[in-house]
């Protein structure tokens, strides 16, 4: 079908568009991050929504995340007899996989959607215009703070978010089993290797890039209206979540094969 | 010649009344297949007030982007003071903005800030003065336009009206030479019509701004234009006073003489 083929290969092209577009705007961040103007205090109030705004939710995460890892093991540990590793088990879930990818879903939820939506309706009031003509270059005033903030905060709020997901999980080993706290986090962190927790925490601030480089990019070049800037913060989380996903599997793999599995 | 003085007290100097502000030369710019500017060509002389009239989607919005070059032309050149601004970047493109104010249709106010920070915020990055000095000049300006009482109130909170004075305020708050204005009076009733375009007069006559307006409001075109240019389908159709355009017997004129605003 002559129609069909061509709705697919106009798709397809405006899809390689958008990638090269995403690359030369990731091109574009990379050029800025050095030149000046150096927006700090911009950084550092991005910095502050990025984080101490998304404290509480994070917290939560962390918490349901212990409690129910801890809930749902127990039962199939015990059948094997090997409750004793339940700490140990959790510690290495939450810091090395689990902790990492739900908090940084989570902020790319609020994040993404947020600057997404920030920008987007910026760019159709033309505030964006209005930076530009008042010399005040937009991007190192919009993009780069919003980057370098997410590439600060993620792996904080990770590694928060491990902390108390290890303490809902050790919650729950008090009520369930009245286990000593010094057991628990003597267990929970025998089996874990410091590269561990560095590498899985510090990929945090390349899913923080994501997230920002992404959602900003949508907003940025979103034309048209109101609609469009729900579309583009909407989009921006979808595609911040995917992508998330993608750097993942390409982490674990080279960080396999730097550091070796378990 | 005039001198004038600027809201901080300096004197301007005075410029010879022959002498080209805003020079455009064959200026191009296409959207995909549409030809949206066709060959524009016109020059705007010191202190003088000159305005772009046209109907909807005539491509009058393109032409003033392209001379602070938020569009970037295909072909021709754009003339600001003896200075090709077209093939200007960085710096040097930021230097020549900053003698220009532009007032956008909207207002583009920034809307998470103050109508005091909408202002300081550009006068902070582009000048000296301390914060007293600062909020002084933020006083006067906002006192020329009458919105003095307004100054620590949210664009939100501003009337259609209010919000145009104060996006006049911070496109005066750098004392540029040249303003442009983006439709100024859509959406405003018509006392608000006659403040604006009255604001615009008394920019020209007592601190000797040249300025450049696109309108399509007969009103406001007969309160401030010395000239007008007629734009059609990416041309200029016509040029000479508003007087001279309305016994235009040019068909485009007629009609649209007839249905604009009065």
């Amino acid at each position: 079908m002559p129609g069909k083929s061509f709705i697919e290969s106009s798709i397809l092209v405006e899809g390689l568009g958008r990638i090269g577009d995403l690359a030369l705007f990731v091109v574009e961040f990379f050029k800025k991050f050095w030149r000046r103007p150096f927006e700090w205090r911009e950084t550092f109030i991005q910095m502050d929504e990025a984080g101490s705004k998304s404290f509480i939710l994070v917290s939560v995460t962390g918490l349901a995340i212990g409690i129910v890892l801890s809930m749902q093991s127990r039962g199939t540990l015990a059948r094997f007899g090997a409750e004793a590793v339940l700490p140990s088990m959790l510690a290495l879930s939450v810091f090395k996989e689990i902790g990492p990818v739900i908090t940084s879903l989570v902020l790319a939820g609020r994040l993404g959607a947020g600057i997404g939506a920030e920008i987007g309706s910026m760019r159709v009031t033309e505030q964006i215009d209005a930076l530009e003509v008042a010399a005040l270059r937009p991007f190192n005033y919009l993009v780069v703070t919003r980057v370098i903030a997410c590439v600060v905060v993620f792996p904080i709020l990770t590694i928060w978010t491990d902390m108390i997901a290890l303490t809902g999980g050790y919650l729950e080993s008090v009520l369930a089993s009245d286990m000593d706290y010094r057991i628990f986090f003597n267990s929970a962190f025998s089996d874990l290797r410091f590269s561990d927790l560095i590498v899985d925490t510090l990929k945090t601030s390349v899913f923080g890039f994501i997230v920002a480089i992404v959602s900003c990019f949508l907003g940025y070049n979103v034309r048209g209206g109101t609609r469009e800037v729900g579309q583009a913060a909407m989009a921006a989380v979808v595609l911040s979540a995917l992508l998330i996903f993608l750097a993942d599997v390409v982490i674990v793999r080279i960080s396999i094969t730097m550091f070796g599995g378990v | 010649m005039v001198e004038s003085q600027t809201f901080s007290g300096q004197h301007r100097p005075p410029h010879s009344p022959s002498e080209s502000v805003i020079r455009l030369i064959d200026v191009t710019k296409s959207f995909g297949e549409v030809d949206v500017l066709k060959g524009i060509s016109f020059d705007v002389s010191t202190d003088s007030s000159a305005v772009i009239m046209g109907g909807s989607g005539s491509g009058k919005s393109v032409l003033i982007r392209s001379i602070v070059k938020l569009v970037t032309i295909d072909s021709g050149e754009v003339w600001i003071r003896g200075e090709r601004v077209d093939v200007l970047d960085g710096h040097d493109l930021d230097r020549v903005r900053l003698g220009i104010g532009f007032l956008f249709q909207g207002g583009a106010l920034f809307d998470s800030m103050t109508i005091a920070e909408n202002m300081d915020f550009i006068l902070h990055r582009h000048s000296d003065l301390d914060f007293a000095d600062r909020r002084l000049r933020v006083e006067e300006i906002l006192s020329w336009v009458d919105i003095v009482d307004k100054i620590d109130q949210y664009p939100s909170e501003l009337s259609g009206g209010q919000k145009k004075r104060a996006a006049l305020a911070r496109a005066l708050v750098l004392e540029p030479e040249i303003m442009i204005y983006d439709e100024p009076t859509t959406g405003l009733d018509p006392v608000s019509v006659r403040t604006v375009s009255e604001l615009i007069v008394r920019l020209r006559d007592e601190q000797n701004i040249t300025s450049l307006t696109i309108t399509h409001d007969l009103e406001c075109a007969r309160i401030i234009a010395d000239k007008v240019h007629f734009l059609y389908d990416g041309r200029i159709l016509e040029s000479g006073t508003l007087h001279e355009l309305q016994r235009s017997g040019l068909p485009e004129l007629r009609n649209f003489f007839g249905t604009s605003r009065f």
